[in-house]
C-alpha cells in the first residue's frame, strides 16, 4: 500500500481516537466515574461492542452521508477528516459539547462547496434535523424509562445492595449496547469519507466468508477507536462520572440506555425497514451526537424531577454548537482542500 | 470475566444482606432484654438473672461489632454501593454506638447499683419501655431505608413520637425524685440514671434524622 494513502488514512484514525477519547465517556463515564464498573472492564466491553458495531451495523449512517457528499479522492477525504478533527478540537477548548458528527458533515459540505460538487439539501435537511430530534428523543425516552424504573422499584423493594449488584450488570449490559451503537451510528464520521475511495480490497475467505474493503476500513476505524478507549478515555470518564452528571446509579443506566437506543435508532437498517414494512415512515439512518443524547436524556430526567437539575446553560450551548460546529469545519476543510491543492499541488477531487 | 464475577458478586450481596439484616436484629434483641434487664435489676430477689441478661447484652454487644468489621471490609473490598457506603457505614457506627449505650446502661445498674426507691419503679420500667420503642421504631427505619425507602418517613416519624414522649417521661421522673426526701446525692445518682436511659432515645432520634437524609439521597 502507498504510504500516502496511509498518511492520508491516519486523518480518519485521529478522529476515530478522538471519538474513543471522548465519547466512550458517554457510555461508560459515569458507571466508572461512580466506581459502579472498573475502567478496565468498561474499556475491553466498549471496544469490543465499538468494533462489532462498526462492521455489523454501520453501513447505514455511512450510506447517508456519501449521498451528502461522495469524496472521490484520498487528499480530500483526508482534509475532511483533519477540518474535522480540529474543528471539534477547537470547540471543546471554548467549552462546547460537540460532537465529530456535525463536525464531518459540515466538513463534507464544505468539500462540496471548494470543489462546485451538488450538495444533496434533502440529506442535509434530514441531518440537520436529527440532530434537533436526537436529544429530544433521548429525553422522552429517558422521561419513560425513569417513570417506569422509579415505580418498578418501589414496588419491588429492593435491598439496597441488591439492587446495587443488579444496577452494575445493568450499567454494563448497558454500556456494551450503548458501545454497539456508538460503533453503528459513529463509525460513518470516522471511516465514512474513505468508502468511495477504499485502498482496500475484498477478502474472501474459503469462498464463505467475504470481509469486504468497507468493513475493513470500518475494523480499522473501530480500532482507532478502541485505542482511543485505552489511552484517553479514562480521564474523561472520571470528569464525567463526577462532575457532569451528579445522579444516582440507576438514573446512570437510564441515561445510558436511552443514548444507546437513540444511536441504535439511528443507525438500525432493521428498523428502519421494519417501519417502512408497515407503512410508517422510516427513520433516518444518521450519524448522530452521543454527547447530545446523553444531555438530552439527563434533561429529561431533571424535568420529571422539576426541572431545577435540568442544564439549561447546557442545552443553550449545544444550540450553539448546531449552527457554529459544521460553519467552522466548513471553513476549515476549504482552507486545508486550498492548502493540498495549491500548496502541495495534490488533488482533491476527480 | 472482566473482573467482574457475577455469582460473587451476588453471593456477595446477598451474605451482606444477611449480615446487614442480623445486626439489626441483634440492635432490636439488645432492646427487648434491656426492657426485661430493668425490672429483673428492680426486683432484688431476681439477683444472678440480671448479671445472666447483663452477660448476653455483651455478648450481642460483640457480635454486633464483628458484624459492623466486616460489613465494612466487604463494602471497600468489593466496592459495592459506591454512592450510599459512606452512609450504611456512618449509619451502622451510630447503630454500634447505641448499642454501646443499652450495655453501658446495663454495667452502670451493675457495677453502681443505684437504690431506686419501690415508688419510682414503674415511672422507670415504663421510660424504658418507651426508649425501647423508640429504638423498635429505628430498627424499622433503617430496614425500610435498605429495602423501601418509601416508609422511611413515616417509621421515622415514630421515633420523634417516642423520643418526646421519653422527653416528658424522664422530665415528670426527674422531677418527682428532686421533689422527694431522698439525700440529694441519692438524688443525683438516680438521676444520672434516667438521664442515661433517656439518651438513647435522643441517640436513636438523630440517626432516623441521618437516615432520612439518606433516603433522599438514596431516591432515583
Amino acid at each position: 500500500m502507498d504510504i500516502s494513502i496511509i498518511i492520508f488514512l491516519l486523518g480518519g484514525l485521529f478522529l476515530g481516537w478522538s471519538l474513543g477519547a471522548n465519547d466512550a465517556a458517554n457510555v461508560f463515564g459515569t458507571a466508572v466515574g461512580t466506581r459502579m464498573v472498573r475502567f478496565k472492564t468498561a474499556a475491553i466491553v466498549c471496544s469490543i461492542f465499538v468494533i462489532l458495531g462498526a462492521i455489523i451495523s454501520g453501513s447505514g449512517t455511512t450510506e447517508t452521508l456519501g449521498k451528502l457528499g461522495a469524496i472521490n479522492a484520498l487528499p480530500g477525504a483526508f482534509a475532511a477528516c483533519v477540518a474535522a478533527g480540529l474543528s471539534v478540537y477547537l470547540m471543546t477548548k471554548a467549552g462546547l459539547p460537540v460532537s465529530t458528527t456535525q463536525a464531518i458533515v459540515g466538513a463534507i459540505v464544505g468539500w462540496n462547496l471548494y470543489t462546485g460538487s451538488d450538495t444533496n439539501i434533502r440529506v442535509l435537511i434530514t441531518i440537520l434535523g436529527t440532530w434537533v430530534l436526537c436529544p429530544v428523543i433521548a429525553g422522552v425516552i429517558a422521561m419513560g424509562f425513569f417513570t417506569i424504573t422509579k415505580k418498578y422499584l418501589l414496588r419491588r423493594k429492593l435491598h439496597i445492595l441488591r439492587l446495587d449488584a443488579y444496577t452494575r450488570t445493568a450499567l454494563l449490559l448497558a454500556g456494551a449496547f450503548g458501545a454497539y451503537s456508538l460503533g453503528a451510528n459513529n463509525i460513518a464520521n470516522v471511516m465514512g469519507v474513505f468508502v468511495p475511495i477504499s485502498p482496500f480490497t475484498d477478502v474472501s475467505i474459503s469462498n464463505f466468508f467475504v470481509f469486504s474493503s468497507k468493513e475493513q476500513l470500518f475494523l480499522l476505524g473501530g480500532l482507532a477507536i478502541a485505542v482511543g478507549v485505552f489511552t484517553y478515555s479514562k480521564k474523561v470518564m472520571f470528569t464525567v462520572g463526577n462532575d457532569l452528571l451528579k445522579m444516582s446509579p440507576v438514573a446512570a443506566f437510564i441515561v445510558v440506555i436511552s443514548h444507546s437506543i437513540v444511536l441504535f435508532l439511528f443507525a438500525s437498517q432493521g428498523i428502519s425497514n421494519f417501519l417502512q414494512s408497515i407503512n410508517l415512515p422510516s427513520i433516518p439512518l444518521v450519524p448522530v451526537s452521543s454527547s447530545q443524547a446523553v444531555v438530552g436524556a439527563v434533561i429529561g430526567i431533571g424535568l420529571l424531577k422539576g426541572g431545577k437539575e435540568v442544564q439549561w446553560s447546557v442545552a443553550g450551548r449545544i444550540t450553539i454548537g448546531w449552527f457554529a460546529l459544521p460553519v467552522i469545519a466548513a471553513l476549515i476543510s476549504m482552507i486545508l482542500l486550498f492548502i493540498l491543492s495549491n500548496i502541495f499541488n495534490l488533488t482533491v477531487s476527480f | 470475566m472482566f473482573g467482574l464475577n457475577k455469582s460473587s458478586l451476588f453471593s456477595d450481596t446477598k451474605k451482606l444482606e444477611r449480615e446487614i439484616d442480623g445486626f439489626v436484629d441483634i440492635l432490636s434483641e439488645v432492646g427487648l432484654v434491656f426492657k426485661s434487664i430493668v425490672p429483673t435489676y428492680l426486683n432484688h430477689s431476681a439477683n444472678g438473672k440480671f448479671e445472666e441478661m447483663v452477660e448476653k447484652v455483651k455478648e450481642m454487644e460483640s457480635k454486633a461489632d464483628k458484624i459492623t468489621k466486616e460489613v465494612e471490609h466487604t463494602l471497600y473490598e468489593e466496592t459495592l454501593i459506591p454512592d450510599a457506603r459512606s452512609d450504611v457505614l456512618r449509619l451502622l457506627e451510630h447503630m454500634d454506638e447505641l448499642i454501646g449505650m443499652y450495655q453501658g446502661n446495663c454495667y452502670h445498674f451493675s457495677i453502681q447499683k443505684p437504690d431506686f426507691p419501690k415508688e419510682f419503679h414503674q415511672d422507670l420500667i415504663e421510660l424504658t419501655e418507651t426508649v425501647v420503642n423508640c429504638v423498635e421504631a429505628l430498627c424499622l427505619t433503617v430496614r425500610s431505608f435498605f429495602r423501601d425507602i418509601k416508609t422511611v418517613r413515616d417509621n421515622a416519624h415514630k421515633v420523634t413520637f417516642y423520643e418526646k414522649e421519653s422527653d416528658i417521661k424522664f422530665s415528670s421522673l426527674a422531677r418527682r425524685i428532686f421533689d422527694s426526701e431522698m439525700p440529694l446525692d441519692q438524688k443525683m445518682h438516680l438521676r444520672y440514671f434516667v438521664e442515661k436511659i433517656d439518651r438513647i432515645c435522643d441517640q436513636a432520634e438523630d440517626i432516623a434524622d441521618e437516615v432520612q437524609i439518606y433516603a433522599i439521597k438514596r431516591s432515583v
